[in-house]
């Protein structure tokens, strides 16, 4: 194995664990300020790309498609606040997980009458559709280091608003002290309403950036919600620097799992035993992470609450 | 789950001025039980598409029929198999004991095939895939009341295995999702193809990012790759692999990969990019050109094998039905006529071996954008002719 090959690899983790990030940030976020369990924001991702992938189609520019998908996916949120999640926020676990379930079958269903079930075109922009050469004999295709980007300018705009503004302070505030909060006269559930719809606009903005590398399907957010789900709670439920480590934690290892695991358990216990179980536990690996990580800290990287 | 469409499809429709005709004609007909014929298919989930391509062949080609198969008044009830084998167990039953349906067909997927033969085979009533191909009702557990109006699922792998070994590949990888499927499709290839497998890459079921994959593959510079990657998996390997700028490098030989329910999410990304199959809408004969407008000016998009396969799966039913006065109740009659193929299959050559699997031809297809602008796959060059599958010698049917 070369030095290029892995350094390849390590960047393919990071760029999928900036991917994981960008899918995770919202749901820390209303997870941990609101205490809300959000199913339905792999909804909220698909809708994004879908919003995304019609609106570019449509004027032709990927620009457009992108300001105006999210613009659209920022109005649903603040549509299923005010419908559907403000109801429950005072409710237990159980009853979010059911209710958001409910959205989750009725969103992807609506969908499926809207747009068919066969998957939709979303190609890579055309201005970011080729590969750069980062080590000899490796290209690198634009789109992802694109998707690097953003997802870095997203984690550092997060950690400025929550710890750097205002807003960021009322809802550090509002999270752990909800009574204090309203009773110095502020509207905590206005401000509930702007973080759920913001949230979901970043759930929209990682379904419109994951849109060109996978298929933009009606279930195509229910596999991604597991992983932000894991992302978010090795992290720590409701930090945004926890997602993002873990994020990123959890790209690596799937990705230099899947990359030299099976390798290495070649040298270790032969090629037949190998071509079985190295798939199967590197499939695993990110849980086994999860497990491990809550066995040492069993409220994440960076929770602050006992869980 | 939502309600599944248990849809009831009455496909009795005659005009009333048509009715009136034939009542005249032959009051005794008119009033005949219509045929009737459950068709299981997947139409919930991520891989609806497939299974609503194959419904829509098979309910266009009673449509042209009017109605009718082998000339009788036809109900086709059709069920959503949600791709859970105990679903479609429960649902098949129902067909048999409350439908009394004369004929079962569908099937997308073989481990729902698997599920229902048994109850299906054991209560004699006739079975006729339109798409899945497990090898054990090739072999050992054939039936003589099941007929596939597909292809044995090995085939399509080896058409490609044989493809690579003809243009005297070397050096290949092999990547396929980590299931019995996948392994199956890996040993397809290799049956016919000689050179030397790389590596064998075996990726999650419903993998969404390929880089690591992609990354080796670029590193280890194959004279070719195969996959196997049904449905969204394979659109975001197509996607990325494109991306990734290895499409026009390193040849991509696939089976059930790319596809008419595929290629318009892939679109360009597809296009150059190789596949088995037994039939393609360009597939030169007169049947396939009237199935093919007939279903493009249906449902607005070009046809899948799926559907191809749904749509031979009727006419077949219709040629037995009308050789035999459109009876099933003589059952060695209707499995006769049935065996003899009376139809004009949209492939062309289509004859059944003992075991009710076709012998046909297969092709290496290719993705093109075609002059109007809709993607789909063309016949780039015939690999077997009239082949037979693997298994038809464990067969003990005559």
């Amino acid at each position: 194995m070369t030095a290029a090959l892995f350094f390849s690899q390590l960047l393919n983790g990071l760029q999928l664990g900036v991917i994981l990030f960008l899918v995770a940030a919202g749901l820390t976020l209303v997870f941990g300020v609101m205490d809300f369990i959000n199913l339905a924001h792999g909804v909220q991702y698909m809708l994004g790309a879908y919003l995304v992938a019609v609106l570019s189609a449509w004027s032709g520019s990927f620009a457009f498609g992108l300001a105006a998908g999210l613009l659209a996916a920022l109005a649903l949120g603040f549509v299923m606040e005010v419908l559907v999640f403000r109801h429950l926020t005072r409710r237990d676990h159980l009853e979010q997980v059911l209710a958001t379930f409910g959205l989750i079958l009725v969103v992807t269903e609506g969908v499926r009458m809207i747009f068919g079930s066969a998957p939709l075109p979303f190609p890579v922009p055309a201005a970011l559709n080729g590969t750069v050469t980062l080590f000899e004999g490796l290209n690198y295709p634009v789109w992802r280091l694109v998707i690097l980007a953003v997802g870095v300018a997203v984690a550092v705009l997060l950690w400025v608003l929550v710890n750097r503004t205002r807003a960021g302070m009322l809802v550090r505030a509002g999270s752990t002290h909800p009574q204090t909060v309203a009773a110095l006269g502020v509207d905590v559930d206005r401000l509930f309403l702007f973080v759920f719809a913001f949230g979901a606009m970043l759930a929209g903005l990682a379904g419109a950036m994951a849109g060109p590398l996978v298929s933009v399907e009606p279930t195509m957010g229910d596999k991604v919600l597991i992983l932000a789900f894991v992302v978010v709670v090795i992290g720590g439920i409701g930090s945004i620097k926890g997602a993002f480590v873990a994020a990123i934690l959890v790209g690596l290892v799937d990705t230099v799992g899947r990359a030299f695991l099976p390798d290495l358990l070649r040298t270790l216990v032969g090629k037949s035993a190998a071509a079985t179980a190295g798939p199967t536990l590197s499939s695993m690996l990110i849980y086994l992470l999860m497990a491990l990580v809550l066995s040492f800290r069993p409220s994440g990287l960076f929770g602050g609450r006992p869980s | 789950m939502p309600a599944s469409p248990t849809r009831r499809l009455v496909a009795l429709a005659l005009a009333s001025t048509a009715l009136a005709a034939t009542a005249l004609a032959a009051p005794a007909a008119a009033l005949a039980d219509p045929v009737k014929v459950g068709f299981v298919s997947t139409l919930s989930g991520p891989p609806a598409a497939l299974g609503v391509h194959m419904r829509d062949g098979f309910l266009l080609a009673v449509k042209e029929l009017g109605g009718k198969l082998g000339g009788q008044p036809t109900e086709v009830i059709v069920v959503d198999d949600e791709l859970k084998p105990d679903v479609a167990v429960s649902k098949v039953k129902a067909l048999m004991e409350r439908d009394k349906v004369d004929i079962v067909a569908g099937t997308v997927f073989s481990n729902v095939l698997m599920a229902i033969q048994k109850p299906v085979l054991a209560n004699e009533t006739f079975l006729i895939s339109a798409n899945a191909g497990p090898s054990p009702l090739a072999g050992k557990g054939c039936s003589p009341f099941f007929f596939s109006a597909s292809y044995q699922n090995d085939q399509v792998h080896s058409v490609m295995g044989q493809y690579a070994q003809d243009k005297g590949f070397k050096r290949v990888i092999l990547i396929t999702p980590n299931y019995q499927a996948g392994k199956d499709a890996m040993a397809g290839f290799k049956r016919n193809f000689k050179g030397e497998v790389v590596e064998e890459i075996f990726t999650q079921l419903g993998q969404l990012d390929f880089s690591a994959e992609l990354a080796k593959i670029q590193a280890a510079k194959p004279d070719a790759i195969f996959t196997f990657m049904p449905g969204g998996m394979g659109v975001n390997l197509v996607k990325q692999y494109q991306q990734a700028g290895l499409a026009g490098q390193i040849p991509f030989l696939s089976s059930f990969t790319i596809d008419e329910t595929t290629l318009p999410a892939t679109q360009d990304a597809a296009v150059g990019l190789l596949s088995g199959a037994e039939w393609a809408p360009n597939l030169d004969t007169p049947q396939n050109k009237a199935f093919v407008a007939a279903y493009e000016k249906e449902y607005g998009i070009v046809p899948s094998l799926y559907a191809a396969q749904g749509y031979d799966a009727a006419m077949l039913i219709d040629g037995a039905l009308k050789a035999t006065g459109g009876k099933v109740s003589d059952k060695e009659a209707f499995r006769k006529a049935l065996a003899s193929a009376p139809f004009k299959s949209v492939r062309g050559d289509f004859s059944f071996n003992t075991n009710g699997f076709p012998i046909q031809d297969f092709y290496v297809v290719k993705a093109v954008k075609r002059p109007d602008g809709r993607y789909a796959t063309e016949i780039q060059s015939k690999v077997f002719d009239n082949a037979a599958d693997a298994y038809v010698a464990e067969c003990p049917l005559k």
